[in-house]
Parts: structure tokens; sequence; C-alpha cells
């Protein structure tokens, strides 16, 4: 009986109602004196170009309620779960293998859904409705996917903090580009191979040598890396990567600077080209023409570029290399003293890493026919970087599922026309993406510090595959 | 003794500074092939600074450290080689390796010596059988022809792969780790860790094995499990051992020749026996001047 | 994004003169002045990395766009304080203080909030975690600016333009202007103060401490969360101070101006040493000198690609920088 009673006085908790308001008060004059003159007063131009101040106290005023609401709430919900008897918490930890068999199931599950999107989506939305659910969504997810389990060698298996991987992506793209759209190279193939031959096998001859260029790229940026560890190294990567940018901005005669490259040539169905003509696909295959015959090609065709980036690195993870990887990631000194050559273990982790990079590269300029140097910003690198961390390190799965919350989240954002009907006719959802983005980037991490599939699946067993929980996994020296 | 006609190491004036820091000076032994070798000392007297040196990680002031493979000849290659701008040499009889000319994971790779650290290094994300795995990397590697066959799968690798995992059994076995082969490392209790480094160590072949202050932690029970562990390494597998160690008990138990080092010089080399009795040994011990150590040594009834 | 070159300081004059095929010693004098001013800028933004390293080894990823907000809160002040009673030489002054030491409040509340909301939480677990986060933050604050602020360019009206000339020659003067002498004081007197702070108060000490050693310093009574905090806030102030010299030397601020000189101030506290106040000072004056003299000399274009290459030249090849101490790997 006295146990009964005692846990009846532990289920109704003691809430310090003047603490939380308090903390609520705090917080609320914090944020007037970050909001204050930042939202309070904002800077324009008047007709006459000359700048001055407008007040805004509503908006200050609302997003200070704001603050003081769910400041408030939060504390409650602290408070609330903090006087939870122990037992109920540690039932919640009690955690079984969930991750791992997400990790297992879930991606062929996926896989599945992926192939049956572009006609389930046609079958909904018809053909003219379906163009923009498959480009803006399935394939910007995907080339993210594709980045993200091409990073994931570097960071993930091998920990090498990476903050220039755009640089492998821009490699891959203006290779493509300058390739197939220069000169010499088509008159030399129109020469040789005749005229058609160049804009219809151009991409499927660039691809790889795209993805070889930036392996070769990844080498040479690796190289004088190798010492580096941790924040140091993620400064370089990230400094090479905005110096790869400055010199296509900068080097007009070779990448035409801020222009960009146009008018790049779309991949071939194999040879047969995505028109109007009595050779097009359309016509080939007894159609009616329209669009959306390129757009899903373009779907299963980074689908299957990234099918083999998941392939491959789930393939070299069980082989002796994958195996250095992770090892490297854990201690490099006792690599060493077991006689892995450690050089070559990031090299090869650069290399493969980049050269998926240098394909999903190629995919984007074939896929835009336009490329400049704004799309290959620190930025990018940053989102590709953020979507295998809060992945979880060295998960297929959870680039997946970070990939399809960042991007395609944000992506929905523009959809969100319903916001209108809120803040008025003038509200642009599609600005506050970015500053979504980075919010939910420190959230994520406060959340989630080590990523949404936090366990490691080992890649040989004896008797039982028991998954490795990150907490023993390291972060990587590197 | 072996150490001195049939050594696998040779050590020769080896100095090791540290900006104005002389961490080892002119230090000079040899450890024979088949013994257990104990390097013993006070704290900072630079044991772990002469197994950075042996094993790669400080390259050495000045100083040889010669390993050898085989029968071959040592006083007939030694300076050949030396003034040769090689780091080995390979006879007919045995090969002989300058390891101060050589990279750390080469003197891994090429000379097989192993080790294992003061403050256990292991792959603790991975599992007990990866980190066994991992040792085997360069034979796996060549199995696997640098990762193209083994990404299509060839048989070869896969026999190879098969061996590797045999080979990390036997090794679990012996250090009674078997049942725990599939969970992380981390998760070991500390005696099982510093057990299973040495069976990580023991995946790469060596020729000679340095280990670390490997009873370092251990309880009674545990320290006379790696008393028998050592033994049945050097017996069955002939593998030389060299050992830092602080725990007297196991360094008189199984080592046949103990070296002393004080403030980065040897202070006495002899069988474990001698070294005992050695009064500077004594003195370096406990912290006092020479002529006191009769003194001392009667008070604590040496 | 950052344009490159689209900025026109003081080298303006110099600049011309190198167009005109001018290399002589005055022009030099003249690179070497504007150089130091920049540098100086790059030198206090620069301490607030290498204390946050310093005490929690973290890159704080939004320093940079910390030194933004300081600019656009001390343009709302400017612009305040100059629209309720004009524009005369002494109410340019008073604004010019009024808006210091409101963006200096204002700036170390951001950072404080910062290091508390984002950053606390994160420290010591998962070693990427922080640094995503900073990253996520840096995004985040440059676009809760320009979505606050709008995206376009934020001119102030031209204050303080007097020059003093040094010496003239073949009709080029050489001159060092009041904004250029005000950057250059309000750095010595501040890098004396702060050193002051860190070398002789019991609050460096605690700094110190944590520095080396986080639970040695908590178990010997040192509020380790306080003393973190107090870090943060004394590099988001010196922040602020570069951010309303900033804003006053160019004349103009957007939201994006956070990344390219927060890279650079972060180069020179490398350059000079990690965890070295005068080092980052250094480093700050010896990048500022680098960039101007690049531009002047070789290529404007290029300026952002040299100090990028003088990054991953210095983190590769001497990694603990000029006034840092080395790193023996341990074994």
């Amino acid at each position: 009986m006295t146990s009964v009673t005692s846990s009846m006085a532990q289920a109704q908790p003691k809430i310090d109602f003047s603490r939380l308001f308090t903390d609520a008060i705090l917080a609320t004059l914090v944020a007037l004196g970050l909001f204050g003159l930042l939202i309070g007063v904002k800077t324009d131009q008047s007709l006459n170009n000359q700048m001055i101040l407008v007040l805004r106290p509503g908006l200050l005023a609302l997003i200070l309620a704001a603050v003081f609401v769910g400041r408030l709430t939060i504390g409650y919900i602290i408070a609330v779960r903090d006087a939870r008897p122990p037992e109920a918490k540690k039932a919640k930890a009690a955690k079984s293998n969930t991750a791992l068999w997400v990790e297992k199931y879930g991606l062929p599950v996926f896989v599945g859904f992926l192939f049956a999107y572009p006609l389930m989506v046609l079958y909904t939305a018809g053909p003219q409705g379906a163009i923009k659910w498959i480009d803006n969504f399935g394939i910007q997810i995907l080339i993210y996917i594709m980045l993200g389990w091409g990073l994931n060698i570097v960071v993930g298996l091998a920990g090498l903090l990476d903050l220039g991987y755009v640089a492998f992506y821009a490699v891959g793209a203006y290779s493509y580009a300058l390739l197939a759209t220069s000169e010499p190279v088509k008159l030399f193939m129109a020469a040789h191979m005749g005229s058609t031959f160049w804009p219809l096998w151009a991409f499927w001859i660039c691809l790889p040598i795209a993805g070889i260029l930036a392996a070769f790229w990844g080498v040479i940026l690796g190289f004088p890396v190798l010492r580096l560890r941790g924040d140091y190294l993620a400064i370089v990567t990230l400094a090479f990567g905005e110096i790869i940018r400055l010199v296509l901005i900068n080097w007009v005669e070779f990448s035409n600077g801020y222009a960009g490259i146009s008018s790049i040539p779309r991949p071939s169905f194999f040879g047969v080209p995505f028109n109007a003509s009595d050779t097009g696909f359309a016509a080939r295959f007894g159609l009616e023409f329209t669009p959306i015959y390129r757009t899903i090609f373009l779907f299963y065709l980074i689908l299957i570029l990234a099918l083999i980036t998941a392939f491959v690195s789930a393939r070299l993870r069980r082989l002796p290399v994958g195996r250095a990887w992770e090892a490297l990631r854990e201690d490099e000194i006792a690599c060493r003293s077991l006689g892995i050559n450690t050089v070559n273990t990031k090299l090869t982790a650069f290399a493969i890493g980049a050269m998926f990079g240098g394909f999903a590269g190629a995919f984007f300029a074939a896929r835009q026919g336009f490329i400049s140097p704004e799309s290959f910003v620190f930025l990018e690198s940053a989102q590709i970087l953020a979507i295998v961390v809060l992945g979880g390190m060295g998960s297929l799965m959870g680039v997946v599922i970070a990939s399809i919350l960042l991007v395609g989240g944000v992506e929905l954002l523009r959809e969100l026309d319903a916001l209108k009907v809120i803040f008025g006719p003038n509200f642009d959802p599609a600005q506050y993406r970015m500053l979504i983005f980075g919010l939910c980037m420190v959230l994520m991490m406060l959340w989630k510090p080590r990523g949404l599939i936090s366990v490691r699946e080992p890649s040989v067993f004896l008797k039982e595959k028991k998954s490795v929980s990150s907490d023993h996994v390291k972060e990587g020296h590197g | 003794m072996r150490s001195l006609h049939d050594p696998v190491l040779k050590v020769e004036n080896l100095t090791m500074r540290f900006g104005g820091l002389v961490a080892v000076n002119d230090l000079s032994f040899s450890a024979g092939r088949g013994d257990i070798t104990a390097l013993i000392g006070p704290n900072g007297a630079g044991k772990t600074t002469v197994f950075n040196c042996i094993t790669g990680f400080y390259k050495p002031t000045v100083g040889r450290i010669a390993l050898r493979h085989g029968n071959l000849d040592f006083a007939q290659h030694i300076e050949a080689l030396t003034d040769s701008d090689h780091g080995a040499y390979r006879g007919a009889d045995g090969s002989l390796f300058l390891l101060e000319r050589m990279p750390d994971f080469q003197i891994s790779a090429k000379a097989h010596v192993a080790r294992t650290f003061q403050n256990i290094r292991l792959f603790s994300g991975m599992t007990v059988l990866e980190n066994l795995m991992v040792a085997q990397h360069n034979p796996l590697m060549t199995a696997s022809n640098w990762t193209l066959g083994g990404l299509f799968g060839l048989a070869g690798f896969r026999r190879a792969e098969n061996g590797a995992i045999e080979k990390a059994k036997y090794w679990l076995e012996k250090t009674k780790l078997i049942d725990r082969a599939d969970d992380p490392a981390g998760d070991l209790p500390y005696g099982d860790q510093r057990r299973l480094e040495i069976a990580r160590a023991m995946c790469t072949d060596p020729v000679l094995l340095c280990l670390d202050e490997p009873a370092a932690g251990l309880n009674p029970k545990e320290s006379l499990e790696l008393n028998t562990l050592l033994m049945s390494i050097r017996e069955d597998h002939g593998t030389s051992l060299l050992l830092i160690e602080h725990d007297m008990s196991v360094v008189m138990q199984i080592s046949d020749h103990v070296v002393v080092l004080d403030y980065g010089t040897k202070i006495a080399d002899g069988t474990p026996e001698q070294v005992k009795s050695d009064p500077k040994v004594v003195a370096a011990y406990l912290g006092v001047p020479d002529d006191e150590v009769e003194a001392v040594e009667a008070e604590v009834g040496v | 994004m950052h344009k490159a070159g689209t900025r026109q300081g003081f080298g303006d004059s110099a600049k011309l003169a190198l167009r005109e095929g001018r290399e002589g010693m005055d022009v030099f004098v003249q690179q070497v002045i504007n150089g130091l001013s920049l540098g100086a800028v790059y030198g206090l933004i620069a301490i607030g990395y290498t204390m946050v390293f310093g005490i929690i080894g973290m890159v704080n990823f939004a320093h940079g766009d910390v030194f933004m907000i300081s600019a656009f809160v001390a343009l709302i002040v400017f612009m305040a304080v100059t629209a309720l009673a004009g524009l005369s030489g002494g109410v340019v002054f008073l604004a010019l203080v009024a808006a210091l030491l409101v963006s200096m409040f204002v700036t170390s509340l951001y950072n404080w909030t910062i290091e508390r909301v984002a950053y606390r939480k994160l420290r010591g677990s998962f070693r990427l975690a922080p640094l995503i986060s900073a990253i996520g933050m840096s995004i985040l604050l440059m676009n809760f600016v320009q979505v606050a602020q709008g995206p376009r360019n934020k001119p102030i009206p031209p204050v303080m333009r007097d020059v003093i000339v040094l010496f003239e020659k073949d009709g080029f003067a050489v001159a060092i202007s009041y904004k250029q002498i005000l950057i250059m004081v309000t750095t010595a007197v501040l890098l004396g103060i702060f050193w002051y702070i860190v070398q002789k108060t019991p609050l460096g000490r605690a700094q110190r401490a944590c520095e080396q050693d986080q639970k040695m310093a908590a178990l010997l009574g040192i509020n380790v969360d306080r003393t973190i905090s107090i870090t943060f806030i004394m590099g988001a102030a010196l922040a602020a101070v570069a951010g309303t010299l900033f804003l006053n030397y160019y004349g103009v601020v957007v939201f994006s101006d956070g990344f390219v000189p927060g890279v650079k101030a972060f180069t020179a506290a490398v350059l000079g040493g990690i965890g070295s106040l005068p080092g980052a000072v250094l480093g700050g004056l010896l990048i500022g000198l680098i960039e101007t003299l690049w531009s002047g000399y070789f290529s404007i274009d290029y300026k952002d690609v040299a100090s990028f290459s003088i990054l991953a030249i210095v983190l590769i090849f001497m990694p603990q920088g000029l006034l840092g101490k080395p790193e023996v790997e341990k074994v």
C-alpha cells in the first residue's frame, strides 16, 4: 500500500510556476535586447533613395509574445518531464535494435517506393502537374541523397571532416559542361563520328570522365591536408572549395565567370533524344510528345546513379579498405601500429567520395542545361555535410531521411500558399527557406547530436550481428 | 645469453631529444630471439620513448635500431646496410631492417614489429572481431586485389577473408574473448581490452611484440593469466617479446632478460636475479644516494 | 554571396595611381597604411575566434555573422541618432560613440545567447556537433538579417572624410584618414585592455585554467559555464567594435558581410597562433597588409583567393602559427 501511495505522490509533480514565469520574462527581456533594434526597426530606402528607418512595434510585440509563450511552454514540458519518476525515463532508454532494423529493411522498401514514385505521381497529378513533383522533389532530393552518400564515405566512414565537398560537385559539372560545349571537341567528333553523335552521346561519354577528374582533384586536394585533423581539416577544405569557386568566377576565359555556361546538351535515352522530332523518344516509342518523359528519365537516371553510390559504399565498408577507413576514424595511431598505410587509405576515401560528387555534378549540369559558380557556394557544402551528420555518421538510410527532411521539407515551404492567408499576401514563404534550414540544423544537433540513426552495423560477425551504439563510435580525428 | 649471440633486436647508441630535454641518452641493448625482454625503470625514465623509437612513432635523434628475421649473420650485413641508403636487406637466410629509417606503418607491415599502448588504443566503436580483421589489413588488401577483386566478390578474396576470420577466432579462443566476438570493443571490461589489444597485435604475425605495461590495472588473477598468455605466445609462436612493466611479479616471473633505465640512461642489464640485487637499481627505485643503499636494503629486508 | 572587389575603400587613390603606372615608395606607404587599418579590423574579429577556440576548442563558425550583426546594430543606432539630431560634426561623433556602445551591448547579448542555446548543451558531446550547430547558427543569423532588414546594401551618409596628408610627391598625396587613425588607436587601446584582463585578473586566470582542463578548473571552484559565457561576451564586444569601425570605414554593410571577413579573421587567428591574443592582432595586420598589397600590385579579383590560399597554407605548414606553441603528437 505504501508503495502505491508514494508512486501516486510522484505522479503528481510539483511544478514551480513562479520560476517558470521568471524564466519566461527573462527570456522575453533577452529577446527584446536581441530583436528590439533588428526587428523593431527596419532600415529602408525612401523614394528619393535616402536611407530611412521604419518602426515596426507591432511585429516586435508579436515576436516577444511568441518568445514568452514559447519559453513558458518549453519550461513547463521540461518541468513535467523532470518530475516524472525515474522508472518511466528508463523505459524509454530500453530501445532495441530498431535503428538497425530501419537500416536493414528501410532501404529496400524505400528503393521500391522510389521506382514506383514517378508512375504514382503521374497517375495522381497528371502529366502537367507531375513534372513539378518528380523534378523539384524527386530529382532534387535524389541529387542530395547521392551527394550525401558520396560525402558519407569521407566524413561518415573515414572520419575526415570535409567542408568543401561542393568543389568536386563543381569539378564534375564543369567537366561535363566544358567538354560538351567545347568547339574543338564538337568539330573533332563531327568529323569522325558524324554530326549528330556528340550532342547525343556527350553525356554518356563525359559522365565517367567527370567522375575521374573529380577523383583526381580529390587526391590533389587531399594530399596536402593529410596531416590535419578535425576543425582545421574542415576549414582548409572550406578554403579549397572557395578557391575553386572564386577561380571559376574570375577566370573568365576558362569558365565564362559569373555568366556561367549555357546550352549544355541534355542526356539522351542512350542515343535517342527527348524532343518532338521524328527520331525523338516519343515518336520512336509511339507516344505523344510531352516533356515529362525526359523528367522521368532523369529521375531514373539519378536514382540509378545514387543506388550505385550506395551499393559501392556499402560494399566497400565490408572490404579491408572500408574497415581501414573506419579504423582510421577510430584511432589513427593504432592503425599505423598495425601496418596500415594511412596516407593511401585517406586518399582513397577522398578520391572515391569525390568521384561520386563528380558524377552527381555531371548529372546536375545535364539536368539544368546551365551552370554558374552560384550553384557551388559554401552553403551547398554545409547542406551536404548537415545531411550526413544529421542522418547519423556512416548510415545510408540516415542520409535518406535527412535529405527528405531538410531538402524536401524546405522545398515544401514554397508550396505553402496557405500561409499567405495568415501572414498576408506579401508573405513569401520561400524567403524563409534558409532561415528555417539554419534553425533546423541547430535544433537537430541539440536534439540528436549523433544523428537520427546513431547505431553502427558491424561489417563482419561471428554469431550474431549486434548494432554498435554510437556512444562507442569515435568521431574521427581528421 | 641469447641477447648476445642470437639477437632479434639490437638498439645502439639511441638518443632522443625533445628540444632541450634528453629523454633517452645513448642507450644500447639487445633483445634475444625467443626471449622475453623487460624494460623497466621509474616513471619518466624514457621507456615509452624507446618503444616509440622502435615502432617508428618517433625518429631518434641519434642511433641505430636493427631488427633481424631468420638466421642471417648480423655482424656481416649490418655495416653494409647502414652505409647504403636502404632501410632493409633481404637475403636467402633472412632479412635485416634498420627501423629508424622506416615509416611507422612499414615497421609493422614489413619488419613485423607489433605493439600495444600504455593507454589502450582499441577501435572502440568496432566489434572485437572487426578489431582483429583490421589487424590483418595488409594480407587482406592483397587478396582483394587492392579492393577491385573484393568489390566484385572474387573467390580468392572470400577464401582469404574466411582464413582471416579463422585466425581471429584462434586468437579470441586463446585470449578467452570468443564469447564477446560480436560486441563493441569499447564495451569490454578493462582486463579484456588489454588482452584484446594483444590479440590484435598478434594478428599481424609479429616477429617482435612490444607491450607497453600490459599488466597495468589488472587484478592478481588477470595478471597471472597474462603471464600464461605471454609465455604461450613465446612458446607456440616463436615471437620475441619486449615489454615495459611496473609490476615486478610479472617481470621477475616471466622475463629472461631485464634492462633498467633511469633518466634515459641504462643503469643495469642482465637476468632478473642480477638486476634485482643491483644496488643502482634499488637506489633508482627507492630514490636514495648510492652510499645509503645498503642501509635502505637492510631496512626493507632485501 | 559576397562579390569580390565590390568594395571601394580608402585604397582608391593608391589603386588609381597604380593604374596610371606609378609604383613608387609613396604608393607603397599608402598601401601599408590602408592595409594596417583593414588588418586592425580583422585582428579585432580574430580575437573572438582565438579566445573561443582557446577555451572550448571549437571554431565558432557564427562569429563572422555576429560581427555582421554588430555592424547592423551600429547602423541602426547611427541612423536613429543622426535622424533625430542632424549630421553636424559633434553629433556624428556622439552618434558613433552611441552606435559603438549599443552595438557592443547587443552583440554581446547575441553571442551570450548563441553560446547558451546552441553550444552549451553540446559541449563535451560528439565533436562534430558544435561545429554543425555553429554552421547552422551562421546560416540562421545571416538569413535572419536578410529577412528582417532586407537583402540590399545599407549605406550610411559619408562622415569623417577628413584626411591628414603625410607627405606629397609628384602630385600624389600619401594620406591617413581620421577613420584610419580611429581604427588603429581603438585597436591598440582595446588590445592593451584585453591583454591586461587575460594576463593579470582573476577572470583571466579562470579563463586560462579552463583552457587547460575544464574538469579540474571546476573542481577548484571556478565557475566554468560563467567563464565560457564571459569569453563569448568579450569576443562579441570586440567584434562589435570591429563592426562599428568597419561600417564607419566602408560606409556600407550588407547581410552577407559576415562570411568573407569572418574567414579572413579566422585566417588571422590561425596565422598568429590560435589561442594567442597578440597573435590574433599580428595575424590580422598581416592579412590586411597582404590583401591590400595583393590588390594593389597583382589583381583585385583574386584578393580573396589569396586570403583563402594563405589560410590553407598556414594551416597545412605551420598550424601552430607565428606566436602559438607547437603541438607534439602523443602516442
